[in-house]
């Protein structure tokens, strides 16, 4: 039985398994490689996608679970015209990638805290964006989530 | 705990000391450099044919193998590193690019085959200089025996913070003015004018005086034919348009719209995905396995059992997971169930005890001077696993008589000669793709491979291609450990509050000698390595011995400071030399950090100064602890003196992501042993820092010195560890000896 679910504005019907994790539908039937395989077990979050709007960590979401929902990967950020996401344009403004693997995972957390709260104060960032970098890129998210917002490159102890 | 003999428990890979051979075959090959020059000169002439004929299409033309040069003007550089994260494809390019003055937007910088051709002759020279002390004993060497060597080596590293400072400065900027010379010579000879009139500019040879111009892509099928000037005269810095420039990385667009392919996302029809679990108890072999309750899951294809591990084939990941983890295999344990982390720690104080190093260095009568009451501190650090974002993950295909392997590792030359030995083909037969990395961190090393070994087992015997990757969980139980080392540190102080002697016993399986850099002045030095090696690989972790061994002697130094009650910042100055780059490093660091101004109530501040890779780093840190008792780091300051900087944003990101993994290390991570066997599973229990950890200011300023041009990508971590300790001692008055501090809290 086909889960029918919606991926980038693109309605599919997919075959996986039911138990799938919605990661590896998305990159290996769909061939949608942009979310990255991290831990598998929701604790990195490589594998952030959007479902209907909210931020979700695809490699411990079962396919079924989707079926009827809106999903919202890296390679959906772009509208149609191919222009980037002022957050994806704020990222490289910044420079903030250096391996790069996290970066899909963290700009779509990034995405989804901009628009839920608009301006995020540096603690609600430090809430939100839980993803884990090894490179070490986390004051250069933070200054370009800050930058994609109109606030000050550079956070201020003490400030709220 | 059980406690088994350990010294004799290793189950050290053999490659690892086939690693050590070529190496030590670079040093010894400086002895034999007039023997057979001239069959090494027809080999290394053959090999820059068979370089061309890879890379060369029509209407292109190479220079040197490192460089092409297209008709339209595109200026492709071929690199022998993989930039792993650090920006030094970009660095490179940047160097290159500045002496051909060639236009920035035509540059493009790919990966170099992973052929003998393109082994690395700048790295081989540079690691000759460093290894063997004494850079003047290259230069009498002709480059075509450095090129041999480097073909020898399997040279294609990235490591020891050397892609910039060896390849960039010994090649590429050599390659890149070379070969402005050829087009400036062959321009000279169409426009008929002389050389010495001639300028260039943006890809462009001007001859000002008539006005005229002509493209670097209309000159260069004739300047290829123009032999290279071998040494060509440099750049004065003060031209420089691109070095010494925050130019935009150029991998970086790529790595924000998801369109970037790492290994882990190559894909080729037909192909099945595998995922693999060896022997849980490093040394261990696979004794049986029931292979059932794997081929019952839809979607798995074949069980595979190897020597020490068992994959499972499937159509896909998740069944490939789902089928290894619905097996229960035995395995043996190697005799190695003996061992844990305690037991470790034991027979490093066992080996202390005895007191018979296996190495010594250092200068002056150390023991005389430590007198009969010596200060004394031990401390004691875990293994450190690299954890990089990027499971591993390669992808390879045994069709026709020929092997093809794609992914990401830090040495395709390499990789691809192991897959060469395990596959027994003849190496015409295998290719390595080099692909991007999802970061390494040293964990991508030759010696560490295994995957590469698994992946040509399965492909070998499978008639279709196959990715292996490996979960998470298989990733942090089969590491490349940074050590697990234990240290006991002694000194005695003057009656003026100066050093007299200081002793660094240190126990672990290597020697940490040719790394440290023991900035201090003093009358008498000691460091004695005390040799241990357990069941664990351990490896190259970012900075490599310059953590632990920065992590003891600055946390000493803070020790030592106080019991001569001095300030830790005068007390570090007054034992460095005057005018020394160490001592300028010390002293911007304490009046940008605001070292003698009050510390918020409740905080300490901790200094830390140490030198790795040829860059001097000092380090200030203020932090306090919560009411959980975990440590919180609200500010760091960072003064780095690495002689010059090539790309400065670049350079800064370096420094700001290897003090985040240097003070990760510190507060939380630790792979501990119980029965031989790692007990950490995931990123769940093994704990890297995240942003709300993250120090919210960190502040950077580089001295560039002029001196010799040092490592950045790893010279941040080391003093992060130590700066912290001792900030967190001045905030509370309690020393942290052992790392990571978050197990110190909580236990």
């Amino acid at each position: 039985m086909a889960i029918e679910t919606s991926i980038n504005g693109k309605a599919v019907a997919l075959s996986a398994e039911p138990d799938t994790p919605l990661l590896w539908v998305i990159r290996e039937e769909l061939g949608l490689t942009g979310t990255k395989f991290g831990c598998g077990v929701a604790a990195c979050g490589a594998c952030t996608v959007h479902v209907d709007g909210e931020p979700a960590r695809s490699c411990s979401l079962p396919v079924s679970e989707v079926a009827g929902k809106s999903i919202t990967t890296i390679e959906g950020l772009k509208s149609a015209d191919g222009t980037l996401h002022a957050v994806q344009k704020a990222w490289i403004a910044a420079q903030v990638p250096q391996c790069g693997y996290c970066q899909s995972g963290q700009i779509m957390a990034a995405v989804a805290l901009i628009e839920k709260t608009g301006r995020p104060s540096d603690a609600q960032i430090d809430a939100a964006m839980t993803n884990l970098c090894r490179c070490g890129t986390y004051p250069r998210i933070r200054k370009a989530i800050r930058a994609a917002t109109g606030q000050a490159a550079q956070a201020v102890e003490g400030a709220v | 705990m059980t406690d088994t003999p350990i010294a004799d428990t290793t189950t050290e890979a053999p490659l690892k000391r086939k690693g050590v051979k070529r190496r030590a075959f670079l040093i010894g090959g400086v002895a034999i450099v007039g023997a057979g020059l001239f069959g090494i000169s027809i080999a290394d002439s053959n090999a820059t044919k068979d370089a061309k004929a890879r890379i060369t299409g029509e209407g292109e033309h190479s220079f040197a193998t490192w460089l092409k040069i297209s008709e339209d003007d595109v200026i492709t550089i071929y690199s022998p590193h993989t930039d792993i994260g650090q920006g030094s494809n970009t660095g490179l390019a940047q160097m290159l690019a500045e002496e051909l003055d060639a236009a920035w937007e035509q540059v493009r910088i790919v990966s170099a085959p992973a052929e003998p051709a393109f082994a690395n002759v700048g790295l081989g020279r540079g690691f000759m200089a460093e290894m063997t002390g004494q850079p003047a004993i290259i230069n009498g060497i002709p480059q075509s025996f450095l090129s041999f060597i480097a073909r020898q080596m399997n040279l294609q590293i990235t490591g020891g913070s050397t892609a910039l400072r060896f390849t960039g400065q010994m090649t590429f900027q050599k390659v890149g003015a070379a070969t402005r010379l050829a087009l400036m010579e062959t321009a000279a000879k169409r426009l008929n004018v002389p050389t010495a009139e001639l300028t260039t500019q943006d890809s462009r040879v001007i001859h000002a005086k008539s006005s005229q111009s002509l493209r670097y892509g209309e000159l260069a099928a004739e300047a290829a034919t123009l032999s290279l000037d071998n040494e060509p005269k440099l750049k004065d810095p003060t031209q420089y348009r691109l070095m010494r420039q925050s130019m935009q990385r150029l991998d970086i667009p790529a790595k924000v719209d998801g369109s970037v392919q790492y290994g882990m996302d190559f894909a080729i029809p037909n192909m099945r995905v595998a995922t693999i679990q060896a022997a849980p108890v490093r040394g261990g072999k696979l004794t049986s396995v029931d292979t059932a309750p794997a081929l019952a899951i839809k979607g798995v294809e074949k069980v595979i059992k190897l020597d020490d591990a068992v994959a499972v084939v499937a159509k896909g990941y998740w069944p490939a997971i789902s089928g290894l983890r619905a097996l229960a295999p035995s395995f043996s344990d190697g005799g190695n169930a003996g061992i844990s982390t305690a037991s470790i720690f034991k027979a490093h104080d066992a080996l202390f005890a005895k007191g018979e190093a296996d190495g010594e260095a250092g200068e002056g009568d150390v023991q005389a001077g430590l007198g009969a009451k010596p200060i004394e501190a031990k401390y004691q650090v875990p293994f450190l696993h690299h954890a990089m974002m990027e499971p591993f993950a390669l992808t390879a295909q045994y069709k026709d008589g020929k092997l093809d392997i794609w992914g990401g590792m830090q040495d395709p030359l390499a990789t691809k000669m192991m897959a060469v030995e395990v596959s027994e083909l003849d190496a015409d037969d295998v290719t390595f793709h080099p692909m991007i990395i999802g970061g390494s961190f040293g964990r991508r090393l030759p010696m560490y491979m295994e995957i590469v070994s698994q992946v040509t087992k399965l492909a070998m015997q499978l008639p279709y291609p196959v990715k292996l990757i490996w979960s998470r969980e298989e990733e942090v139980a089969q590491g490349a450990y940074r050590p697990q080392s234990s240290a006991v540190l002694t000194a005695s102080l003057t009656d003026k509050k100066r050093i007299a002697a200081f002793r660094n016993d240190y126990a672990q399986p290597e020697s940490a000698e040719s790394e440290t850099v023991f900035p201090y002045i003093l009358p008498a030095v000691s460091r004695r390595h005390f040799a241990h090696v357990s069941n664990q690989q351990t490896g190259a972790w970012r900075s490599v011995n310059s953590t632990q061994q920065g992590f003891y002697n600055e946390s000493f130094m803070d020790e030592l400071a106080h019991a001569a009650s001095e300030d830790p910042v005068i007390f570090r100055r007054n034992h460095l030399k005057a005018d020394s780059r160490h001592l300028r490093v010390l002293d911007e660091v304490a009046a940008r950090s605001g070292w003698n101004t009050p510390v918020p109530a409740g905080r300490g501040r901790g200094v830390a100064l140490v030198e790795s890779f040829k860059t001097i780093v000092a380090m200030v840190v203020e932090a306090s602890v919560g009411a959980d008792g975990m440590p919180k780091v609200h500010k760091v300051t960072t003064v780095v003196d690495a002689g010059s900087i090539v790309n400065p944003d670049a350079a800064m990101a370096q420094i700001e992501g290897g003090t985040i993994m240097g003070l990760s290390s510190a507060i939380g991570e630790a792979i501990t042993l119980d029965k031989g066997k790692v007990q950490q599973s995931n990123l769940s229990d093994y704990l890297l820092l995240t942003m709300a950890q993250s120090p919210l200011v960190q502040d950077i300023h580089f001295l560039n010195s002029g001196a010799q041009m040092g490592g950045i990508g790893e010279p941040g971590v080391p003093p992060a560890a130590p700066a912290l300790a001792n900030a967190l001692f001045a905030a509370t008055g309690k020393r942290v000896r052992n790392l990571p501090i978050m197990t110190q809290a909580k236990g």
